[in-house]
Protein backbone atom coordinates (compact mmCIF):
# COMPACT_ATOMS: atom_id res chain seq x y z
CA UNK A 1 0.00 0.00 0.00
CA UNK A 2 1.18 3.33 -1.10
CA UNK A 3 0.57 6.58 1.05
CA UNK A 4 0.03 8.31 -1.72
CA UNK A 5 -2.68 6.20 -2.80
CA UNK A 6 -4.33 6.40 0.84
CA UNK A 7 -4.06 10.25 1.01
CA UNK A 8 -5.44 10.24 -2.89
CA UNK A 9 -8.75 8.05 -1.22
CA UNK A 10 -9.48 10.19 1.20
CA UNK A 11 -8.57 13.97 0.03
CA UNK A 12 -11.96 14.81 -1.08
CA UNK A 13 -13.25 13.83 2.21
CA UNK A 14 -10.29 16.64 4.00
CA UNK A 15 -12.33 19.32 2.78
CA UNK A 16 -14.05 20.18 5.82
CA UNK A 17 -11.55 19.08 8.24
CA UNK A 18 -8.76 20.44 10.05
CA UNK A 19 -5.51 18.54 8.85
CA UNK A 20 -2.42 18.48 10.33
CA UNK A 21 0.19 16.35 8.99
CA UNK A 22 4.00 15.40 10.03
CA UNK A 23 6.86 16.27 8.05
CA UNK A 24 8.70 14.69 4.86
CA UNK A 25 6.83 12.37 3.22
CA UNK A 26 3.23 13.01 4.04
CA UNK A 27 3.81 16.98 4.02
CA UNK A 28 5.15 16.37 0.82
CA UNK A 29 2.61 14.14 -0.86
CA UNK A 30 -0.51 15.43 0.58
CA UNK A 31 0.59 19.24 -1.02
CA UNK A 32 1.00 17.39 -4.19
CA UNK A 33 -2.23 16.51 -4.71
CA UNK A 34 -3.49 20.44 -4.07
CA UNK A 35 -2.91 22.33 -0.73
CA UNK A 36 -5.72 23.87 0.59
CA UNK A 37 -6.10 26.57 3.10
CA UNK A 38 -6.80 24.39 6.00
CA UNK A 39 -4.09 21.84 5.96
CA UNK A 40 -0.97 22.96 8.19
CA UNK A 41 2.26 20.57 7.65
CA UNK A 42 4.16 20.84 10.46
CA UNK A 43 7.85 20.05 9.42
CA UNK A 44 9.68 19.56 12.07
CA UNK A 45 9.21 19.17 15.86
CA UNK A 46 8.92 15.34 15.30
CA UNK A 47 6.44 14.12 17.32
CA UNK A 48 4.32 17.03 17.96
CA UNK A 49 2.08 16.94 15.47
CA UNK A 50 -0.56 14.63 17.44
CA UNK A 51 -0.22 17.33 20.46
CA UNK A 52 -1.12 20.12 17.70
CA UNK A 53 -4.38 17.64 16.52
CA UNK A 54 -5.02 17.83 20.29
CA UNK A 55 -5.13 21.15 21.20
CA UNK A 56 -7.15 22.24 18.17
CA UNK A 57 -9.22 19.27 18.88
CA UNK A 58 -9.74 20.14 22.15
CA UNK A 59 -10.16 24.25 21.47
CA UNK A 60 -12.92 23.70 18.86
CA UNK A 61 -15.21 20.57 19.89
CA UNK A 62 -17.44 21.19 16.56
CA UNK A 63 -14.39 20.84 14.46
CA UNK A 64 -13.48 17.64 12.83
CA UNK A 65 -9.58 17.45 13.32
CA UNK A 66 -7.26 14.94 11.72
CA UNK A 67 -3.72 14.09 11.87
CA UNK A 68 -1.32 12.19 10.15
CA UNK A 69 1.55 11.19 12.01
CA UNK A 70 4.11 8.54 11.08
CA UNK A 71 5.44 5.49 12.93
CA UNK A 72 9.07 7.60 13.69
CA UNK A 73 7.53 10.52 14.50
CA UNK A 74 5.11 8.87 16.94
CA UNK A 75 7.20 6.77 18.69
CA UNK A 76 9.47 10.23 19.83
CA UNK A 77 6.06 11.16 21.73
CA UNK A 78 4.51 8.43 22.72
CA UNK A 79 3.17 9.68 25.56
CA UNK A 80 1.15 11.92 23.34
CA UNK A 81 -1.31 8.79 23.01
CA UNK A 82 -1.76 8.83 26.67
CA UNK A 83 -2.62 12.17 26.42
CA UNK A 84 -5.07 12.12 23.96
CA UNK A 85 -6.71 9.17 25.42
CA UNK A 86 -6.90 11.17 28.64
CA UNK A 87 -8.85 13.66 27.07
CA UNK A 88 -10.88 11.64 24.27
CA UNK A 89 -11.52 14.32 21.88
CA UNK A 90 -14.36 13.07 19.89
CA UNK A 91 -13.71 15.16 16.88
CA UNK A 92 -9.42 13.90 16.64
CA UNK A 93 -8.69 11.14 14.37
CA UNK A 94 -5.61 10.08 14.40
CA UNK A 95 -3.79 7.95 10.96
CA UNK A 96 -0.33 6.74 11.64
CA UNK A 97 1.02 5.95 8.35
CA UNK A 98 3.57 3.08 9.50
CA UNK A 99 6.13 2.79 6.61
CA UNK A 100 8.58 0.96 9.41
CA UNK A 101 11.34 3.31 8.67
CA UNK A 102 12.70 6.59 8.94
CA UNK A 103 12.12 7.24 5.51
CA UNK A 104 13.32 10.72 4.60
CA UNK A 105 16.85 10.61 6.57
CA UNK A 106 17.76 7.94 4.74
CA UNK A 107 15.54 5.12 5.57
CA UNK A 108 16.71 3.21 8.75
CA UNK A 109 14.13 0.79 10.57
CA UNK A 110 12.23 1.99 13.17
CA UNK A 111 11.12 -0.10 16.28
CA UNK A 112 7.98 -1.13 14.03
CA UNK A 113 10.31 -3.07 11.89
CA UNK A 114 11.22 -5.61 14.53
CA UNK A 115 7.94 -6.04 15.71
CA UNK A 116 6.98 -2.73 18.02
CA UNK A 117 3.49 -2.87 17.42
CA UNK A 118 1.71 0.93 17.29
CA UNK A 119 -2.61 -0.19 17.14
CA UNK A 120 -1.46 -2.18 20.42
CA UNK A 121 0.16 0.40 22.19
CA UNK A 122 -2.75 3.13 21.24
CA UNK A 123 -5.25 0.28 22.64
CA UNK A 124 -3.13 -0.18 25.76
CA UNK A 125 -2.63 3.77 26.20
CA UNK A 126 -6.63 4.26 26.14
CA UNK A 127 -7.58 4.83 23.13
CA UNK A 128 -11.43 4.17 22.62
CA UNK A 129 -11.10 2.90 18.51
CA UNK A 130 -7.46 1.81 17.21
CA UNK A 131 -7.24 -0.60 14.34
CA UNK A 132 -4.68 -1.23 11.64
CA UNK A 133 -5.20 -1.23 7.80
CA UNK A 134 -3.02 -2.78 5.03
CA UNK A 135 -5.21 -1.75 1.81
CA UNK A 136 -6.35 1.41 0.61
CA UNK A 137 -9.74 0.16 0.52
CA UNK A 138 -9.65 -0.64 3.83
CA UNK A 139 -7.85 2.54 4.58
CA UNK A 140 -10.99 5.11 2.77
CA UNK A 141 -13.41 3.10 5.32
CA UNK A 142 -11.30 3.27 8.00
CA UNK A 143 -11.14 7.47 8.04
CA UNK A 144 -14.69 7.66 6.78
CA UNK A 145 -15.82 5.70 9.84
CA UNK A 146 -13.66 7.48 12.18
CA UNK A 147 -14.56 10.72 10.82
CA UNK A 148 -18.20 10.15 11.62
CA UNK A 149 -17.78 7.68 14.35
CA UNK A 150 -17.71 10.47 16.76
CA UNK A 151 -14.93 8.76 19.22
CA UNK A 152 -10.82 9.18 19.53
CA UNK A 153 -9.43 6.99 16.87
CA UNK A 154 -6.27 5.97 16.20
CA UNK A 155 -5.87 4.31 12.44
CA UNK A 156 -2.40 2.52 11.96
CA UNK A 157 -1.74 2.32 8.14
CA UNK A 158 0.66 -0.13 6.87
CA UNK A 159 2.52 1.68 3.84
CA UNK A 160 5.42 0.96 1.41
CA UNK A 161 8.60 2.92 2.59
CA UNK A 162 8.58 4.93 -0.83
CA UNK A 163 8.21 8.69 -0.47
CA UNK A 164 8.06 11.23 -3.17
CA UNK A 165 12.25 12.51 -5.00
CA UNK A 166 12.01 15.62 -3.03
CA UNK A 167 10.38 16.97 0.36
CA UNK A 168 10.69 21.03 -0.04
CA UNK A 169 7.53 22.67 -1.71
CA UNK A 170 6.71 26.31 -2.88
CA UNK A 171 4.76 27.03 0.38
CA UNK A 172 6.83 28.85 2.91
CA UNK A 173 6.06 27.74 6.72
CA UNK A 174 5.13 30.80 8.28
CA UNK A 175 2.94 31.23 5.02
CA UNK A 176 1.02 28.36 5.82
CA UNK A 177 0.78 29.01 9.20
CA UNK A 178 -0.79 32.60 9.11
CA UNK A 179 -3.32 31.18 6.42
CA UNK A 180 -4.22 28.10 8.60
CA UNK A 181 -5.21 30.38 11.31
CA UNK A 182 -6.88 32.92 8.93
CA UNK A 183 -8.78 29.97 7.79
CA UNK A 184 -9.73 29.08 11.23
CA UNK A 185 -10.80 32.60 11.76
CA UNK A 186 -12.97 32.54 9.14
CA UNK A 187 -15.32 29.36 10.10
CA UNK A 188 -16.03 31.14 13.71
CA UNK A 189 -17.41 34.50 11.48
CA UNK A 190 -21.49 33.94 11.76
CA UNK B 1 2.63 22.67 52.38
CA UNK B 2 4.29 25.37 52.60
CA UNK B 3 3.63 26.13 49.08
CA UNK B 4 1.76 29.81 48.99
CA UNK B 5 -2.00 29.44 47.91
CA UNK B 6 -1.99 33.39 48.18
CA UNK B 7 0.63 33.61 45.80
CA UNK B 8 -0.53 30.57 43.67
CA UNK B 9 -3.86 32.46 43.82
CA UNK B 10 -3.06 35.68 42.65
CA UNK B 11 -1.18 34.14 39.86
CA UNK B 12 -4.18 31.99 38.81
CA UNK B 13 -6.44 35.13 39.08
CA UNK B 14 -4.11 37.28 36.48
CA UNK B 15 -4.18 34.47 33.86
CA UNK B 16 -7.89 34.22 33.71
CA UNK B 17 -7.66 38.00 33.54
CA UNK B 18 -5.08 37.59 30.53
CA UNK B 19 -8.09 35.92 28.80
CA UNK B 20 -6.09 32.17 29.04
CA UNK B 21 -8.15 29.22 28.68
CA UNK B 22 -6.20 26.73 28.30
CA UNK B 23 -3.26 25.30 30.62
CA UNK B 24 -0.92 22.60 30.27
CA UNK B 25 0.85 20.89 33.21
CA UNK B 26 3.11 18.63 34.52
CA UNK B 27 2.91 18.72 38.26
CA UNK B 28 5.97 19.80 40.53
CA UNK B 29 5.49 20.83 44.27
CA UNK B 30 5.60 24.50 43.67
CA UNK B 31 2.39 24.37 41.27
CA UNK B 32 0.17 22.12 42.57
CA UNK B 33 -2.55 24.77 43.76
CA UNK B 34 -2.20 26.50 40.91
CA UNK B 35 -3.07 22.67 38.80
CA UNK B 36 -5.68 22.48 41.05
CA UNK B 37 -7.20 25.51 40.68
CA UNK B 38 -7.23 25.29 36.78
CA UNK B 39 -8.78 21.65 37.46
CA UNK B 40 -11.39 23.03 39.78
CA UNK B 41 -12.04 26.04 37.14
CA UNK B 42 -14.94 24.78 34.86
CA UNK B 43 -14.12 28.19 32.34
CA UNK B 44 -10.76 26.04 32.14
CA UNK B 45 -9.29 23.45 30.19
CA UNK B 46 -6.82 21.44 32.23
CA UNK B 47 -4.24 19.39 29.83
CA UNK B 48 -2.05 17.16 32.03
CA UNK B 49 0.88 15.98 30.10
CA UNK B 50 2.89 12.45 29.76
CA UNK B 51 6.07 15.13 28.75
CA UNK B 52 6.22 18.76 28.74
CA UNK B 53 7.39 18.91 25.26
CA UNK B 54 3.49 17.86 24.06
CA UNK B 55 2.72 21.52 25.50
CA UNK B 56 4.11 23.48 23.01
CA UNK B 57 1.83 21.13 20.12
CA UNK B 58 -0.96 21.65 22.25
CA UNK B 59 -0.12 25.55 23.20
CA UNK B 60 0.68 26.06 19.03
CA UNK B 61 -3.22 24.01 18.15
CA UNK B 62 -4.54 26.52 20.80
CA UNK B 63 -3.42 29.66 19.25
CA UNK B 64 -4.16 28.65 15.71
CA UNK B 65 -7.83 27.82 16.52
CA UNK B 66 -7.92 31.38 18.44
CA UNK B 67 -7.77 30.46 22.02
CA UNK B 68 -5.20 31.82 24.44
CA UNK B 69 -3.01 28.94 26.60
CA UNK B 70 -0.58 28.81 29.21
CA UNK B 71 2.02 26.45 29.57
CA UNK B 72 2.58 25.28 33.42
CA UNK B 73 6.43 23.59 34.21
CA UNK B 74 9.46 23.41 36.40
CA UNK B 75 12.69 24.42 34.30
CA UNK B 76 13.76 20.77 34.26
CA UNK B 77 10.31 20.52 31.91
CA UNK B 78 11.29 23.45 29.93
CA UNK B 79 14.57 21.56 29.40
CA UNK B 80 12.82 18.57 27.89
CA UNK B 81 10.74 21.27 25.58
CA UNK B 82 13.87 22.68 23.93
CA UNK B 83 13.56 20.49 20.58
CA UNK B 84 9.85 21.69 20.73
CA UNK B 85 10.59 25.36 21.16
CA UNK B 86 12.80 25.70 18.80
CA UNK B 87 11.22 23.91 15.83
CA UNK B 88 8.28 24.64 16.51
CA UNK B 89 7.48 27.73 18.30
CA UNK B 90 10.27 29.95 16.97
CA UNK B 91 10.15 28.13 13.49
CA UNK B 92 6.89 29.05 13.09
CA UNK B 93 6.20 31.74 15.40
CA UNK B 94 4.02 30.52 18.08
CA UNK B 95 3.41 33.10 21.04
CA UNK B 96 3.99 30.62 24.44
CA UNK B 97 3.75 31.66 27.83
CA UNK B 98 5.50 29.57 29.95
CA UNK B 99 5.78 29.37 33.80
CA UNK B 100 8.65 28.15 34.82
CA UNK B 101 8.76 26.96 38.45
CA UNK B 102 12.60 27.74 39.03
CA UNK B 103 14.22 25.27 40.98
CA UNK B 104 17.67 24.27 42.28
CA UNK B 105 19.08 28.21 43.08
CA UNK B 106 19.86 30.15 46.40
CA UNK B 107 17.76 28.44 49.39
CA UNK B 108 17.49 24.83 47.52
CA UNK B 109 17.88 21.74 49.45
CA UNK B 110 16.67 19.03 47.37
CA UNK B 111 20.56 18.16 45.69
CA UNK B 112 19.12 16.66 42.46
CA UNK B 113 17.45 19.71 41.29
CA UNK B 114 20.52 21.86 41.55
CA UNK B 115 21.97 21.57 38.41
CA UNK B 116 19.03 22.34 36.50
CA UNK B 117 18.96 25.97 38.70
CA UNK B 118 22.44 26.28 37.11
CA UNK B 119 21.76 26.27 33.48
CA UNK B 120 18.16 27.64 33.27
CA UNK B 121 19.05 31.60 32.95
CA UNK B 122 22.27 30.58 30.24
CA UNK B 123 19.49 28.08 27.97
CA UNK B 124 16.73 30.96 27.99
CA UNK B 125 19.37 32.90 26.85
CA UNK B 126 20.89 31.28 24.46
CA UNK B 127 17.36 30.94 22.81
CA UNK B 128 16.48 33.99 22.78
CA UNK B 129 13.54 33.68 24.84
CA UNK B 130 12.67 36.45 27.34
CA UNK B 131 12.06 36.45 30.71
CA UNK B 132 11.31 37.82 33.93
CA UNK B 133 11.09 36.65 37.32
CA UNK B 134 7.84 36.76 38.92
CA UNK B 135 9.69 37.64 42.89
CA UNK B 136 7.39 39.94 44.76
CA UNK B 137 3.66 39.83 45.39
CA UNK B 138 2.83 43.57 44.10
CA UNK B 139 4.17 43.02 40.51
CA UNK B 140 3.00 39.56 39.82
CA UNK B 141 0.09 40.83 37.51
CA UNK B 142 1.76 43.23 35.76
CA UNK B 143 4.87 40.98 34.61
CA UNK B 144 2.42 37.79 34.07
CA UNK B 145 0.63 40.12 31.60
CA UNK B 146 3.26 42.08 30.19
CA UNK B 147 4.76 38.57 29.39
CA UNK B 148 1.94 37.83 27.12
CA UNK B 149 1.47 41.15 25.56
CA UNK B 150 4.51 40.60 24.56
CA UNK B 151 4.71 36.69 23.26
CA UNK B 152 1.41 37.79 21.47
CA UNK B 153 3.08 41.15 19.84
CA UNK B 154 6.30 39.40 18.64
CA UNK B 155 4.89 35.66 18.20
CA UNK B 156 7.59 33.35 20.13
CA UNK B 157 7.90 31.97 23.12
CA UNK B 158 8.35 34.10 26.46
CA UNK B 159 9.33 32.86 29.97
CA UNK B 160 8.00 33.81 33.60
CA UNK B 161 10.60 32.03 36.19
CA UNK B 162 8.35 31.28 39.50
CA UNK B 163 10.75 32.37 42.02
CA UNK B 164 11.17 30.59 45.58
CA UNK B 165 10.67 34.16 47.30
CA UNK B 166 7.14 33.87 45.56
CA UNK B 167 5.98 30.30 45.84
CA UNK B 168 7.26 29.14 49.10
CA UNK B 169 6.27 29.98 52.74
CA UNK B 170 9.03 28.78 55.13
Amino acid sequence: MLRLNCLRSVYSELENCLVVTIMGAVAAELHSLGHRPNFFYLQHAMGLASSTGLGLALCLPEQSVIVFDGDGSLLMNLGSLSTMARYRPRNLVHVVFDNESLLSVGGFPTATSTGTDLEGIARAAGVPQAVTVRSVENFKTAVSEAMHGNELTTIIAKVEAIGPSGYITDLSLLENRFQFRRHIQSLKKP
Amino acid sequence: MPVSLANSKLIYETLKECDIRLVSALPETWLVHLIRLTDEDPEMTLVRLAKEEEAVGISAGAHLAGVKSAMLMQNHGFMASINGIVSFAHLYKIPLLMLISYRGTFGERDPWQTQGGNVTEPLLRALAIPYFFLDGVESVKKRIRHAQTLAESSLQPVAVLLTRDLMWEE
